[in-house]
């Protein structure tokens, strides 16, 4: 890239240079000039100098190992990026790298990295009421509340996690609340919400336990209180679903997406077809507004918060469960059960404690960060956790999760690094935040492994990702160098 | 049959307590990073009655035929390590009367069962300087802790000095945490918080006067006051004062009340110190750095680097650490040192401070903080390089007891956390079970 840049100043010169008779009023000579070959030649240069130097450069990435998550790391790898995509990733005696290609090698390659769930870029570093909006305490439960609204893509958190490598963000709501809003997916590089967003609406963050608990006699004041608010607030979505779907059947012959009474439907087991994806059908801005309304008139004024959940009953988005304890965790799983949702489970720092419940349900962990401290419903956390949930073939992702204090954020890097060290084998630590975590997410066809096609998301380390005394010497996202630092 | 007990109690006791007094214990064959002294490959620590009586190799330590043999193959033995400032065990200082109270004392609330202590043994820590908060300009007097095993009290973790007094510090603090909007007693402002605390300093001067001038006059003596006696041990340089601090204004702040009143001093934090990394050098004050996840999380410490540890070791000041735990996890003491050394810091001066300057800020450096003859029998057993995160601690040694063996059930659900992992402690004495009658 410097060297195309350099020569495009070397061009600049000549044009001063020919521009010289021009000031002289030499008018017949520019005219003559201009019709030249010289100039066409000239413009071509400078065409394609600027060309390259847009964000579509192309460039191979090499690495001593190349984590591909897509296999076995390849030694000696050469990874292909063009027009913000990978176009070829292999050893360097299969891969031949063109000469137009800026090469850019480090030790270790790995896909870029995802954090599962996190609540940065809605609250800030500062930790200053004007900069933490990740929740609203006005309500329990304001499913409307909306990621995007309020995500600040210039967030000094945003850039402190990408220079470790991290390059997709679940980020959203935080869990405080029985229903404290939604969550979206992004890239960490970017100026606006719009340049960075994947998924607006990914998930909506419901909290079950201590964590959600209100006092001085507001609701919910208790854990059978919460199940029992947000049961009434999914029965109503319910209702309103089938009310939909009905008016619709009278007048078309659409299948039913809601039938029966969810309390004595016992047949409305979590039927997730591939628990590891819960958002199999991301929506897009375009096909979230084709949510179904009835086709029938009048059609009921537009309830925000009736919306949402009418998009969880419809199995269109999963709530993000954050529970702790055993008892929540089961909470979750019989609410599932009971309106035929999909859930993520976040948090579980219980879940060792019922491994096989987990698994028969089939829904996906978010687990705590590693390194989360244990206390209060926490306090039976454990850093094996990742490697039980890993050997009961029960599919989990790491996080950094939520802190309200210092530190601000956790690095999902170095949370890995700690499973790594409590029983997780590296690759499988790896996976927690690369293509384990993207297939929670739904977003495994795009990112999350270093593949033919995919986004070209690469972090780049001089030497064991993990280790601590490594450092994150470059990041990659769609194709573009967005951070050059050590770290 | 209760007689019958107590007696096996006894003999169990006896043999105990005389186990270690008879027989030197030699741990062999471990790689031992002494601290002061260059590593030793293949080498062997002799421990006798909780101290360390040889450091060396087989060439140069001989060892007695009566000696009791550990192998460590393929592990790593350094010092136990020392904890500049930390919250384990549940104490507290001040209340919310009022900003400076140095009467208050965090050994009136040490809960010596709390699961936090032990944790820190899973950790390494074998000395910790347990402190009350920092909400507060003087939040009381901290404690010098080595986390022996077995504590039913607090009195069984203290370290005494030659005259039998326990020793600690006391606990300072400027910047935000101190400065309350609500008015009452608390400052509103950093210049108010100086100069509350040098008036304090200025009226333990006038007591301390007081004193000296009555002499032998008891009917001269000043009223016994619990706040002005703790002030005059600091400015007889008699109990450090940990600071507090984080902005590079605030710890210039610190230096400049040091210089007026002559205090001991180690400061703690120092989120800004690679901006004043020289200016603490100069002042010949000793710093005790935290590594966390991210900058932020509050106002003063959103210009915290990585980069602390390797600015201030250029600078020539002397750099210890601390866990601030629950700020991080004692278990995971080590990892500080690691990311130091991640942003520049050497290899020797990060371990180093996580031991000898450590020691040299509480001044028990004659005691403990390196592996040296005579000195406490103070040590932890790695599974490999101290800055991997791979590597685990697998014993915590104090006074040449095991406190800490990540082979042993209890322990390992110390190290790794699970269900039960965070109740305290149910105490029983060394030898025995708790099935067998142990205290509960």
């Amino acid at each position: 890239m410097t060297k195309e840049f350099f020569n495009a100043k070397a061009q600049r010169r000549k044009v001063a240079k020919f521009i010289n008779p021009f000031k002289v009023g030499v008018l017949f000579y520019i005219f003559s000039y201009f019709a030249s070959l010289r100039f066409c030649a000239f413009a071509l240069i400078c065409f394609f100098t600027i060309f390259t130097l847009n964000v579509n450069a192309q460039i191979a990435v090499t690495g001593e190992t190349v984590w591909t998550m897509a296999g076995e790391p390849i030694m000696n790898g050469v990874v292909l990026v063009n027009n913000g995509k990978i176009e070829a990733v292999g050893s360097a005696a299969q891969i031949k790298i063109p000469a137009n290609y800026k090469i850019v090698s480090a030790k270790v390659v790995t896909p870029g990295l995802i954090d599962a769930h996190t609540v940065i870029g809605l609250n800030g570093y500062l930790n200053q009421p004007h900069d933490q909006m990740a929740l609203d305490g006005s309500s329990p439960m304001q499913p409307e509340l909306r990621a995007i609204d309020a995500y600040n893509a210039e967030e000094r958190l945003i850039e402190w996690v990408r220079q470790f490598g991290v390059t997709t963000i679940h980020t959203g709501h935080q869990p405080s609340a029985l229903i404290s809003g939604q969550t979206m997916i992004a890239k960490t590089f970017g100026r606006t919400v719009e340049d960075v967003m994947i998924i607006p609406t990914a998930m909506i963050a419901v909290t079950l336990g201590d964590g959600a608990l209100a006092s001085g006699g507001k609701s919910p004041g208790t854990r059978a209180k919460q199940a029992a608010m947000l049961r009434a607030e999914l029965l109503k979505a319910w209702e309103a679903v089938r009310k939909a779907d009905s008016a619709r059947n009278n007048q078309t012959t659409m299948t039913r997406t809601a039938t029966g009474n969810p309390s004595n439907n016992n047949d409305n087991s979590p039927n997730v077809s591939n628990p590891n994806s819960m958002l199999n059908n991301p929506p897009t801005p375009a096909n979230q507004n084709a949510t179904v309304q009835p086709q029938t008139s009048p059609s009921p004024p537009t309830d925000l918060r009736l919306e949402m959940m009418q998009k969880v009953i419809r199995r269109e988005i999963p709530l993000l469960v954050t529970v702790h304890r055993a008892q929540d965790i089961m909470t979750a799983l019989r609410i599932a059960k009971e309106f035929n949702i999909k859930i993520v489970l976040d948090g579980a720092s219980e879940a060792h404690l019922i491994l096989d419940e987990i698994k028969a349900s089939g829904f996906p962990v978010i687990v705590h960060p590693t390194m989360y401290r244990a206390g209060g419903e926490t306090e039976n956390l454990s850093m094996e956790t990742a490697s039980k949930l890993k050997a009961a073939k029960i599919p989990f992702a790491l996080q950094s999760g939520y802190e309200g204090y210092v530190p601000k954020t956790r690095v999902v890097l170095f949370e890995a690094a700690l499973a790594a060290a409590n029983g997780l084998s590296k690759r499988d630590a790896l996976a927690t935040i690369t293509i384990d975590a993207a297939k929670i997410l739904g977003l495994d066809s795009r990112i999350g492994s270093i593949e033919k096609g995919k986004d070209a998301d690469l972090a780049m380390y001089d030497g064991d990702p993990f280790e601590y005394v490594s450092h994150c010497v470059g990041t990659i996202i769609n194709g573009k160098i967005v951070s050059e630092v050590t770290r | 049959m209760k007689l019958k007990f107590f007696s096996v109690c006894a003999v169990f006791l006896f043999v105990c307590s005389n186990f270690g007094q008879e027989k030197p214990t030699a741990f062999i064959n471990a790689k031992i990073i002494p601290i002061v002294g260059q590593p030793i490959e293949q080498g062997i620590l002799l421990v006798q009655n909780g101290k360390i009586t040889a450091v060396g190799d087989a060439r140069t330590v001989r060892l007695s035929s009566d000696v009791q043999i550990i192998d460590l193959q393929g592990k790593l033995i350094m010092p136990g390590l020392v904890d500049t400032h930390s919250h384990v065990g549940e104490g507290s200082g001040a209340d919310g009367s009022s900003p400076i109270q140095p009467d208050v004392r965090l050994l009136d609330s040490l809960n010596a069962r709390a699961a936090s202590l032990q944790r820190a043994q899973a950790g390494g820590i074998t000395t910790v300087n347990v402190m009350p908060g920092s909400g507060h300009l003087d939040s009381g007097q901290t404690l010098y802790l080595k986390l022996r095993d077995g504590a039913k009290t607090v009195d069984d973790l203290l370290i005494y000095d030659k005259s039998g007094k326990y020793l600690g510090g006391i606990k300072f603090a400027n910047g935000t945490n101190a400065i309350r909007s609500g008015g009452g007693n608390f400052p509103g402002t950093r210049a108010k918080s100086a100069a509350l605390v040098r008036e304090q300093f200025i009226k333990a001067q006038e007591y301390r006067e007081k004193i000296k001038k009555a002499g032998n006059d008891q009917s001269k003596l000043p009223a016994r006051d619990l706040a002005m006696e703790a002030l005059v041990e600091v400015i007889d340089g008699k109990r450090t004062v940990h600071f507090h601090t984080h902005r590079h204004d605030d710890i210039l702040t610190v230096l400049r009340l040091q210089k007026e009143f002559g205090f001991k001093v180690v400061l703690q934090h120092v989120s800004e110190a690679w901006k004043v990394a020289d200016e603490i050098a100069k002042a010949n004050v000793p710093a005790s750095i935290i590594l966390i996840d991210s900058p932020g999380g509050k106002l003063e410490s959103v210009d915290v680097s990585y980069t602390n540890g390797a600015a201030l070791e250029k600078a020539g000041a002397l750099v210890g650490f601390h866990t601030d735990d629950y700020i991080t996890d004692s278990r995971l003491f080590l990892r500080s040192a690691a990311l130091a050394v991640r942003a520049g810091m050497s290899r020797e001066k990060a371990l180093y401070g996580m031991t000898m300057a450590g020691a040299k800020m509480l001044e028990l450096d004659s005691k403990i903080g390196s592996l040296e003859t005579g000195k406490d029998a103070d040590f932890i057993v790695l599974s490999g390089d101290p800055l991997s995160v791979y590597t685990h601690v697998l014993q915590t040694w104090v006074e040449g007891k095991k406190v800490f063996d990540r082979s042993d059930a209890k322990d390992y659900l110390t190290a790794v956390g699970g269900y039960g992992a965070s109740g305290d402690r149910i105490i029983h004495i060394d030898c025995f079970d708790d099935d067998f009658g142990g205290e509960k």
